[in-house]
């Protein structure tokens, strides 16, 4: 009998990829039932919309691209890129708006690109760049958390908010984000913590009189602080489980802590502090799930570092003299751009080179 | 210069895996001896290099131990009889090696006496000479049993200014117990071995270097050590896949690296596997040459895992048979343990002087690989290479088939220990697209230097060519030069020019001959002409009578009847004459 001949190593240890991604989108579960507790039910649709768009449209360029879609969807990356942009987006925001951001996502940024591995941008962050710059009102019509506002759009609500924009009482949804904010009929925009220190110190306020808007809580803005501890509960976890190195979250985490106390120290009024850089906006989800994207960040120990430091440099610089109030995105995808050349540069010394150990 | 103490600090060296050990139970039993095998397959090649001269033949009857094979040179190592026998056939078989190729084999019908030969122990080493004991471990067919069979001599001869010695007992490959176990039971022979090794190298300190995963191993050494009163360094490592590799093993004990493209020896350090140090001590104190080995049977296709005594040559199908081997669809034989080692399509391959596990395992214990997917850039591979590589960029680069690109990242640098490919989360075959670029890369080189070679004796053509030319058109200068000198001379002393009178006696001749050949051709012509004539004479005459007897037939009258029979006698007469005169003309022409 002739016996079965394959080429050594004989054993794996068995964590796919589709391992991997799974385990990151359940590490997204407490983030994402944060949001939902503080921002209603609109999150979950968004997941709904965001996942089925990115697997039609994963299984579609994967038909056209002569591969198995099947073979292609089972390794999660789709869902996991759908993922990370339904939670970045306003919770309400229209159906269509989630759909454009995760068809570009994948057919553009990934599929266009050569495919799972080829793709030099984070698919989600160059979506929600593209959906920031081409519906800027849909992107930042946030509702107050639920905490505050106490009434929430209840599940089929929401999902009537996101399909038709209006309820079923034909409130549309600034009108319901006015409800909320207990201004019936004047539709005042109610913004997320870090809108509100951007737009209050550009009207000659100082931090600490911004921070006495109802918004914030005694350490950072309301609910946005749970949505950041439960991504980073959920982040501590991939860390745990080895699926993501400590390198990107620590140097991302780190160099912001750096630059954010180096600011307060010098401008004290004008530059938030630590406990607002770190629990505010997607500070977390970008530190665990977004800059570590394995495909579009840097290889080795040293580039990891590097890479993420850049981002975290990036986001302070973005969100204390850019023009947006958030900057993950686009740290992150400047930050994708210098992955070519930090990876040239700091290629380990292998075993022997002339130059090394001796 | 390296010093090292039984506490001085440990290194690391970089990456690095813990796969599962699985080492038992194949290390639980003590080393058996199985049934030997009916018949043996001794190949002559035994590990790269040339293949050792024969000096026996088929019909020989060998006994225990008597050489197959000459000691031959350089790289060549003889094979000897592990049991006694007859030489049945001397002839191709297929050789226990990744490329599953046939090679020259001594079959030997073993006739189960294992009657010994003439041992001829060393004796006192004292009295010899370091070139002498080198030559007898060669005649021993003494080679590294720890991984590529390099002949042992050879190695020691290379070494110069040896400072560590490094007896290497780490074995880090799952599965493989075959040196725990001979570690467990011959500490003192080993401890003997390496000896002879650290007085053959002139070492000035002796590590035995074991991993933390053999606590058994490492208290039979460390006893046999207290009673010996050596001043060998027992060193434990902790167990890390893949320690055990020459190179990882000098960079945890010394915190060197063995610069890229030199040997271990060229920063002072020589490391031998244990069972190399055994087979040693065999050899030069009982006269035995390497006839045998400890082979790990294990996996869970087979039914008594264990280690065993296997002599060199017995097919592996037989030992895996002696141990209860039962194959599943789809079965893997591995020659090796599960990282690095080779799958064999048949068992009818002998077990050779390098083979340490035979592993058969079922499909659920070592899942076999799944089909490749993407490689999603996780550099997961990048942090477990030992040798600090980038298999990632490795790999892409091989696909590429860009050589340049690998040989700037290294590809030669990489020992093939898998741990990219066993963390790889799309499971690339990464180790084999290596394998394959680096045989592409020696082929090319062999073509370049093929090339070359072709070039520079295509210019030595051409520049002998026109070095021969030059002296030939210089010979003829030389020559005319002569010639024409000799001819001044001559018309100087008015001499007769002998060219010119040779020119003119030629002419004479040839006239001669010409009118000689030109007279009797004439002649001949006249004769054939007058023949011819003759012979056109009697045709027609001939003729004229034939035409006149028809003529008078035609008369009815009984005178012209009478006339006619005249007519006809005269005409028979003319006939006659004209056929004498025929003949006659005819006996003139012959």
């Amino acid at each position: 009998m002739s016996f079965f001949i394959a080429p050594s190593p004989h054993h794996h240890q068995k964590r796919t990829t589709t391992t991997i991604m799974r385990l990151v989108l359940l590490a997204m579960v407490p983030g994402v039932l944060a949001q939902l507790y503080f921002f209603g039910w609109g999150i979950f649709w968004q997941l709904i919309i965001a996942g089925s768009t990115a697997v039609i449209a994963e299984m579609l360029c994967l038909s056209a691209r002569n591969r198995s879609p099947v073979r292609g969807i089972q390794d999660y990356s789709a869902l996991v890129t759908a993922a990370l942009l339904a939670v970045s987006i306003p919770p309400l925001a229209p159906w269509w708006v989630i759909v454009i951001g995760t068809v570009f996502a994948i057919v553009v940024v990934k599929h266009l690109f050569g495919g799972i591995g080829h793709n030099i941008f984070n698919p989600a962050m160059a979506a929600y760049v593209l959906l920031l710059i081409s519906f800027p009102v849909q992107m930042t019509s946030w509702l107050p958390p639920v905490t505050l506002a106490g009434d929430t759009t209840s599940f089929i609500e929401s999902l009537r908010l996101i399909v038709f924009q209006f309820t079923s009482d034909g409130y549309s949804v600034n009108q319901v984000r006015a409800v909320a904010t207990g201004q019936l009929l004047d539709a005042v925009v109610m913004a997320t913590p870090l809108d509100q220190i951007k737009t209050d110190l550009a009207q000659g306020l100082t931090l600490s009189e911004s921070l006495r808007n109802p918004i914030f809580g005694a350490f950072a803005g309301h609910g946005w602080l749970w949505v950041n501890v439960a991504y980073l509960f959920g982040g501590l976890v991939l860390l745990q489980q080895r699926v993501i190195q400590w390198q990107i979250p620590g140097a991302l985490l780190g160099t912001l802590a750096v630059a954010t106390i180096i600011g307060s120290i010098v401008a004290p009024d004008t530059l938030p502090g630590l406990n607002i850089h770190w629990f505010s906006g997607g500070t977390m989800l970008a530190a665990f799930f977004i800059a570590t994207d394995p495909v579009s960040a840097a290889t080795s120990n040293r580039g990891k570092l590097i890479y993420a430091a850049l981002i975290g440099l990036l986001i302070y610089l973005i969100r204390s003299f850019g023009g947006y109030p958030d900057a993950i995105a686009f740290a992150v995808l400047l930050a994708n751009l210098c992955v070519p050349v930090i990876d040239q540069y700091t290629r380990p010394q292998a075993y022997g080179d002339v130059r090394g150990g001796q | 210069m390296i010093e090292l103490t039984t506490t001085s600090p440990l290194h690391t060296f970089p990456g690095g895996i813990h796969p599962p050990e699985r080492k038992a139970p194949a290390n639980s039993t003590p080393t058996k001896r199985l049934p030997l095998a009916d018949r043996l397959y001794v190949s002559l090649r035994q590990h790269s290099g040339l293949i050792a001269e024969l000096c026996v033949s088929v019909g020989d009857r060998v006994t225990k131990g008597q050489p197959l094979s000459k000691p031959g040179v350089d790289n060549g190592l003889p094979v000897h009889a592990p049991t006694s026998g007859v030489i049945t056939a001397i002839t191709e078989h297929p050789l226990n090696h990744p490329s599953a190729l046939t090679g020259p084999t001594v079959c030997i019908e073993v006739d189960h006496l294992d009657e010994w030969g003439a041992r001829e122990p060393l004796g006192d080493l004292s009295t010899l000479s370091r070139r002498e004991i080198l030559n007898y471990l060669q005649t021993m067919g003494i080679a590294g049993l720890g991984g590529a069979g390099f002949p042992t001599a050879r190695k020691i001869a290379g070494a110069q200014g040896i400072d560590v010695l490094i007896i290497n007992g780490v074995e880090c490959e799952p599965y493989i117990a075959a040196d725990d176990r001979l570690m467990r039971e011959q500490s003192q022979g080993i401890l003997r071995g390496s000896k002879i090794l650290q007085e053959l190298t002139a070492a000035k300190q002796v590590v035995i270097a074991i991993e933390d995963n053999k606590p058994e191993a490492i208290a039979a050494m460390t006893a046999a050590l207290s009673t010996d009163n050596s001043d060998f360094i027992l060193r434990v490592i902790p167990t890390r896949y893949p320690s055990g590799g020459e190179k990882q093993l000098i960079q945890i004990l010394t915190g060197k690296q063995v610069p890229a493209n030199q040997l271990p020896a060229d920063i002072g350090v020589l490391v031998h596997n244990v069972g190399t140090a055994f087979a040693i001590a065999k050899a030069v104190d009982a006269g035995e040459p390497l006839l045998e080995r400890v082979v790990t049977v294990t996996g869970e296709t087979v039914a008594e895992p264990c280690t065993a005594w296997v002599p060199i040559g017995t097919p592996v199908g037989h030992v895996l048979q002696s141990c209860g081997f039962k194959a599943e669809p789809q079965q893997r034989v591995i020659i090796g343990g599960p990282m690095m080692g080779y799958t064999i399509p048949s068992l009818d391959v002998p077990v050779t002087k390098t083979t340490n596990c035979i592993l058969a395992p079922s499909a659920t214990e070592l899942r076999p690989a799944d089909e490749e997917m993407a490689c999603i850039r996780c550099g997961a591979c990048e942090q477990v290479c030992p040798a600090s590589l980038l298999p990632q960029q490795l790999q892409w680069l091989a696909k590429a088939k860009d050589y340049d690109g690998l040989k700037q990242h290294h590809l030669a640098d990489c020992i093939e220990c898998g741990a990219c490919a066993y963390v790889c989360p799309s499971e690339i075959p990464l180790v084999y697209y290596y394998r394959q670029a680096k045989a592409q890369i020696r082929e090319q080189l062999i073509e370049q230097q093929k090339s070359e070679i072709a070039r520079q004796r295509f210019e030595a053509r051409q520049a002998r060519l026109e070095r021969e030319k030059e002296e030939r058109l210089e010979k003829h200068r030389k020559a005319a030069e002569a010639r024409k000198a000799a001819q001044a001379a001559r018309a100087e002393s008015n001499e007769e020019d002998p060219v010119q009178a040779a020119l003119a006696r030629v002419k004479a001749r040839k006239a001669a001959q010409e009118e000689s050949a030109n007279a009797p051709a004439v002649d001949d012509k006249k004769d054939q002409v007058a023949a011819a004539v003759a012979r056109a004479k009697a045709r027609k005459a001939q003729r004229e009578a034939e035409q006149s007897s028809e003529a008078e037939s035609a008369a009815d009258d009984k005178k012209a009847q009478v006339a006619a029979a005249v007519a006809r006698a005269k005409a028979r007469k003319a006939e006659r004459e004209a056929a004498a005169q025929q003949a006659e003309k005819n006996g003139e022409d012959s």
